[in-house]
């Protein structure tokens, strides 16, 4: 690795968005004279992801954390912006990697019984990674290979014979990452990968998760609902709302001094397992229709520090401070005390 | 215990297989006091939700209760049949469920589910029970009650639709709400939002709330004691903030440590190794012995019932006064 390769970022997202057509079918336009709509389900995302860093999107549902993950490994074309893979942009034809990229990136998906194929055994679901590469290696080489992608994730190379419906959640989990890491990729896409487990799975799934990245350097963009778990595992942490990034900063720092009234009343809100007692404000209102995003600030109607300002015009997300990058003009003005989140 | 409002003595539900019969709830015994929330924790297929099942009387067959007494204000419940069953379920007991949107028929108004619920229950006229339906969802914080009653399902928010299936539950005024994972199917803002509506509902109707939930931070926000589960066997119960900061059985200390918290990057979660055992493989003695990391010859051999630890029970050779 050259001294280029550790400044480049991994992957590189540059005022990214995706839209999808949520029109009535043409006879119910015509009929209703309504117009074509459009769902912004990702609007104007730029971020990086530097090399051995797991970078943390944290949202709730329908904030368009799902999509960009989708985005990045090229399951879906971006509808503007451009995607960068190592200095590789994705070939012209809507969005896909060369092979060369797709082989450096896999991904992780959320429910373990959905996403393994109930008719194969773990071996096949395993080695198909492997077998989808050009360089197909021989069938005696690929067990030998399944065999020690299984020891790695816990599970035993006696496991390569059985079928998914042998498992539980979290041993299905352990065989996704397994068949992920089958073609050596570096980067992983995990889309909530504990969130249908047991929490005494999940630490299972974490801790597992973690020692494979500092065995094997890699780089994860992790995505959770659920802010503990991103406090355990992200370096870095983007905070979306209704399809943007609101709040972009280092792990530690945002559960320390989260800036934006969004992220705060997201930290207010996690139930207080310590039961300090401490005072939290009631969460007010819901995510919008996104479909019909508010103008301005996507966030004003349930932001308590909400101004003519934020009515009107929508924040960018500019530097703030430091290393922490912050979409809001109640911040950039002062509006708002800098206060520490008791956690 | 006479104030007790739900006493579950000695519960066992079966599942009677070709191979042998299946037991996924085993000698569970506690109870509900008039406006308690008790919380149920567990993994999944530790039996908690079987337990919220069998107590309203809704197990799938072949499950059945094998043995044991339910008693609802001091009258057995798990011998009730057919009509008086029905009256039970929905007068007496309310439920809320995990997925509002399989609670709710998406081919009626919620205004027509709420009116036929109120009459199938309480006998007033169809004027009054609208005036009833209105008043229940202002009461868990629907705006524009009166124009929402004609709307469908589909036409709510996930976190709006939990609370007109709370509305659904709170209908005819029952006495025991079971709420098996009702916050798990939304957001975190949502969640906050409905923990404080049950809470209300607990305090102001003097109902006792029954929540299953797989977690402990909604228990820790809402109950007052909580039952901790393992393999369809009760192993530690008592109040809340003990259980949490000094936990006695062995599986909830482990558990209570492999909960990620808020700011705690880098620091590696304590896990509890291996998987709650299979239904046709619980070790004999204590089922949690093959992954304890405390236990002693004693484990597994005898099974241990609960013993009394602190201002707690709990189901650990640790706690036997004689320790033989």
């Amino acid at each position: 690795m050259t001294i280029s390769d550790t400044a480049r970022p991994l992957v590189a997202v540059h005022g990214v968005g995706r839209d999808f057509d949520v029109s009535k079918s043409w006879l119910n336009r015509v009929i209703e004279r309504t117009p074509r709509q459009l769902l912004k389900a990702v609007d104007d995302v730029t971020f990086e992801i530097m090399r051995g860093e797991t970078l943390g999107l944290v949202g709730e549902s329908g904030c368009g954390k799902s999509t960009v993950a989708r985005l990045i490994v090229g399951l879906y074309p971006p509808s503007r912006g451009r995607i960068e893979f190592d200095g590789n942009p994705q070939t012209a034809d809507a969005g896909a990697w060369s092979a060369d990229v797709r082989r450096r990136m896999q991904m992780i998906f959320q429910d373990p019984y959905a996403s393994l194929n109930p008719r194969w055994r773990v071996a096949e679901i395993v080695a198909e990674p492997m077998r989808a590469q050009e360089s197909a290696s021989s069938r005696q080489d690929q067990l030998a290979r399944v065999a020690q992608l299984l020891t790695q994730v816990g599970l035993s190379p006696a496991d390569a014979r059985k079928y998914p419906h042998e498992f539980s959640g979290g041993q299905r989990q352990r065989i996704s990452i397994a068949r992920a890491l089958s073609s050596s990729p570096e980067f992983l896409v995990c889309d909530e990968p504990t969130s249908a487990l047991d929490v005494s799975v999940q630490a299972q799934i974490l801790n597992l998760m973690k020692d494979l990245q500092e065995r094997l350097g890699l780089t994860y963009l992790f995505i959770s609902h659920n802010l503990a778990v991103m406090s355990q595992m992200a370096t870095r942490v983007g905070v979306m709302y209704l399809g943007r990034i609101v709040e972009l900063v280092e792990s530690a720092e945002l559960f320390a001094r989260p800036q934006h009234p969004y992220t705060r009343m997201l930290l207010d809100a996690i139930p207080d397992l310590e039961m300090s007692g401490r005072p939290r404000t009631p969460v007010a209102g819901e995510v919008a229709n996104p479909v019909e995003p508010p103008a301005g600030c996507a966030f004003h109607p349930r932001c308590p520090h909400a101004n003519e300002r934020c009515r009107i015009e929508r924040p960018e997300l500019n530097q703030w401070r430091g290393l922490t990058r912050v979409a809001c003009h109640a911040v950039e003005e002062g509006r708002i005390g800098n206060a520490q989140h008791p956690s | 215990m006479a104030s007790a409002l739900l006493e579950v003595k000695h519960l066992r539900v079966e599942f009677p297989t070709r191979r042998g019969t299946l037991v996924a709830v085993d000698d569970i015994s506690f109870h509900i006091e008039p406006g308690e929330v008790l919380g149920v924790v567990g993994e999944s297929g530790a039996g908690k939700s079987l337990t919220g099942m069998a107590v309203i009387g809704l197990l799938e067959p072949p499950g059945r209760i094998g043995a044991g007494e339910i008693l609802l204000e001091g009258q057995r419940i798990d011998t009730l049949s057919g009509e008086a069953l029905r009256r039970l379920r929905g007068r007496r007991i309310g439920a809320i469920f995990q997925d509002p949107l399989t609670s709710l028929n998406p081919l009626y108004t919620i205004g027509h589910q709420i009116v036929e619920t109120i009459l199938a229950h309480l006998p007033v006229s169809r004027i009054k029970a609208r005036e009833r339906a209105v008043a229940l969802l202002s009461e868990v914080g629907i705006p524009g009650a009166e124009r929402r009653l004609d709307h469908y399902p589909h036409q709510f928010s996930g976190g709006m639709r939990q609370r007109v299936v709370i509305a659904l539950a709170l209908c005819a005024e029952p006495r025991l709400i079971i709420a098996d994972e009702p916050t798990t199917a939304l957001d975190v803002s949502t969640q906050a939002q409905i923990i404080a509506l049950l809470k209300r509902v607990a305090r102001e109707h003097g109902a006792a709330i029954m929540l299953i939930t797989h977690d402990m931070g909604v228990i820790a926000e809402t109950a007052q004691r909580v039952a901790v589960m393992y393999a369809g066997r009760l192993v530690e119960i008592g109040p809340v903030r003990s259980i949490i900061h000094a936990p006695q059985h062995p599986y909830t200390a482990g558990l209570m440590r492999s909960i990620p918290r808020v700011g705690s990057t880098g620091i590696r979660l304590a896990q509890i190794d291996g998987t709650m055992p299979r239904l046709d493989a619980i070790p004999a003695g204590c089922a949690f012995h093959p992954r304890c990391p405390r236990r002693f010859e004693r484990c597994d051999r005898e099974r241990p019932e609960l013993l009394t630890a602190g201002d707690r029970r709990a189901a650990c050779w640790l706690y036997a006064d004689d320790n033989q």
